[in-house]
């Protein structure tokens, strides 16, 4: 098989940082406040249920459910690996908190909404690539 | 009594260029035919032209999406204005109409030409090949969050959306077919369009699957082309040749989350709040609509304003779009009347406005919907953009 294309890297700051790198330890850092304990994301260092500036990076569980997804078939850019799927991953922490992401570790028919998925991560560049698999478990 | 802005300005002429998979002339030049007809459809010229906005504004970036601004059309046709404005964050693309009627209640403008500019098929076949993605370049801005996960295009994106939307209502692959095959039957009527030739729900059916659950012909067209239309101040147009189209309402809320990944309710997207502050400025309800012109860069897109408009119920489109009959030109409200941008061809919400005039001043010739329509719904944009308008022909 062919290799796939490399994966596009977004541009990072000091809020998102933590976010795209804390895989390299395999944790999904998401922003949350000290405060009132409410998840703000995407990162923010402001919180907008109790308004305090101490919101910083925390790891959370890396645990999750599949809020939507779709099966792309098309494949846009050359030696494009298809089927594969794209999916919104609502945290179990608080399910408003949505994480794009490719499911992996399952075919792409078999994956449900709803589905309790776990972050992996995958090392790009300086980058580490939250993705969500079956929960092994 | 409160008097809202928007019913003081009304569309007095609309134009529209050469609309093709593969323009002979430059983008500015199909801006300036678009321009040129639409200032005398109104009964101006060019010395009455006092404001000029557009959406997203110029971008000079070789992907087609916004390749002419207002500067570029300002000076091709040596504009002399007061007031000018350009830019993508806005409530979708009717946020350039909604400036200019902030500007028109300011006193600043009279006449604003108002115009929408794509050059996407050129650019599909040179540079900028279907992605939303260029490898090599960091993605910043709202759509980093999507770039590492092969999101190269917005159907793949947006599929997100519909999926969900599947998923909570039901619909079917036979029902959802219909927005595409009324459209094909309204495009064939109409001399502009891209695509003539009909399609059954078989051939629909058939279409390859580009993200699930959208097939090939649940996507616009990319083209090349532009729109334009004239709002003038009321007393101004009340002078002018064809009787004034007046935005009786406007929604332009963002009381929501404007994320394409956070907000609340991806399965109906940013739309009912707008739509709800759409009809809290009139006094006209659903019922009371002829014609609707849907935004449709994906047919889900209009399967969510029939909903979300108020014209069924929540989850209700798939038995008000059952069987295509509804929809279509004799139909109880006829839907996309010149074939949208699925089969007109991708103006990106300025074909809906330009078709929505046309039928109003009943000018559609073979697809003039009977009955003298004077209301129309128009909407544009999906995820959390979302604009909103009512027109209303005297």
């Amino acid at each position: 098989m062919t290799e796939a294309p490399p994966r596009i890297l977004p541009v990072i700051d000091r809020d998102s940082e933590a976010y795209w790198t804390w895989g390299r330890e395999g944790r999904l850092a998401i922003h949350r406040c000290e405060d009132c304990e409410y998840y703000v994301h995407p990162p923010v260092p402001f919180c907008p249920q109790c308004e305090s500036r101490k919101v910083a990076p925390e790891a959370v569980s890396g645990r999750g459910r599949v809020v939507t997804f779709t099966v792309n078939h098309k494949a846009w850019v050359p030696r494009l690996p298809v089927p594969y799927v794209l999916a919104l991953v609502g945290i179990d922490e608080q399910d408003d908190v949505r994480i794009p992401c490719n499911i992996v570790d399952c075919a792409p028919e078999d994956v449900t909404f709803g589905m309790a998925v776990e972050a992996v991560f995958e090392p790009s560049g300086d980058l580490w690539i939250p993705l969500f698999r079956p929960v092994q478990s | 009594m409160i008097r809202f802005a928007e019913k003081n300005t009304a569309i007095t002429g609309v134009g529209m260029s050469d609309v093709s998979r593969g323009a002979t002339g430059s983008a500015l030049a199909l801006t300036v035919d678009a321009a040129i007809e639409a200032i005398a459809d109104a009964g101006l010229t060019r010395a009455d032209i006092d404001g000029i906005a557009t959406w997203p504004g110029e971008r000079a970036d070789g992907s087609g999406f916004s390749p002419v601004g207002c500067a570029a059309l300002q000076d091709a046709l040596r504009l002399e204005v007061n007031w000018y404005g350009g830019g993508g964050e806005a409530p979708g693309q009717y946020g350039a109409v909604f400036n200019a009627i902030g500007a028109i209640a300011a006193g600043l403008c009279r006449n604003v030409l108002i115009f929408r500019t794509m050059y996407e098929a050129t650019a599909r076949k040179t540079a900028y090949a279907n992605a939303l993605l260029r490898e090599g370049q960091r993605q910043a801005g709202p759509f980093s969050w999507y770039a590492p996960y092969y999101t190269y295009a917005a159907a793949l994106q947006q599929a997100l959306f519909f999926n969900l939307y599947v998923h909570k209502s039901g619909i079917t692959p036979e029902q959802v077919g219909q927005i595409a095959v009324n459209q094909r039957r309204n495009a064939a009527l109409n001399p502009k369009a891209i695509y003539k030739t009909p399609i059954s729900l078989d051939d629909y059916l058939a279409s390859p699957i580009i993200a699930t659950p959208l097939r090939l012909y649940d996507c616009d067209v990319p083209i090349d082309g532009a729109a334009a239309i004239i709002v003038s101040r009321m007393d101004v147009a009340r002078d002018l040749r064809n009787p004034p189209i007046r935005i009786e309402a406007i929604g332009s809320s963002m009381r929501y989350r404007n994320s394409w990944t956070q907000l609340a309710e991806l399965d109906t997207q940013a739309q009912p709040r707008v739509a709800e502050m759409m009809w809290g400025r009139t006094d006209l309800k659903p019922a009371d609509v002829d014609i609707a012109q849907l935004y449709d860069g994906f047919s889900f897109h209009t399967i969510n304003w029939l909903e979300n408009f108020g014209f069924c119920e929540r989850y209700g489109a798939k038995d008000f779009i059952e069987g295509g009959r509804r929809i279509a030109l004799d139909g109880d409200l006829p839907v996309n009347t010149g074939g949208g941008a699925l089969s007109g061809g991708r103006l990106h919400a300025y074909g809906a406005v330009h078709e929505a005039c046309t039928q109003l001043w009943g000018r559609a010739g073979a697809r003039q919907v009977k009955g003298d329509p004077q209301i129309c719904a128009t909407s544009t944009s999906g995820g959390p953009l979302a604009g909103a308008m009512l027109l209303v022909r005297d």
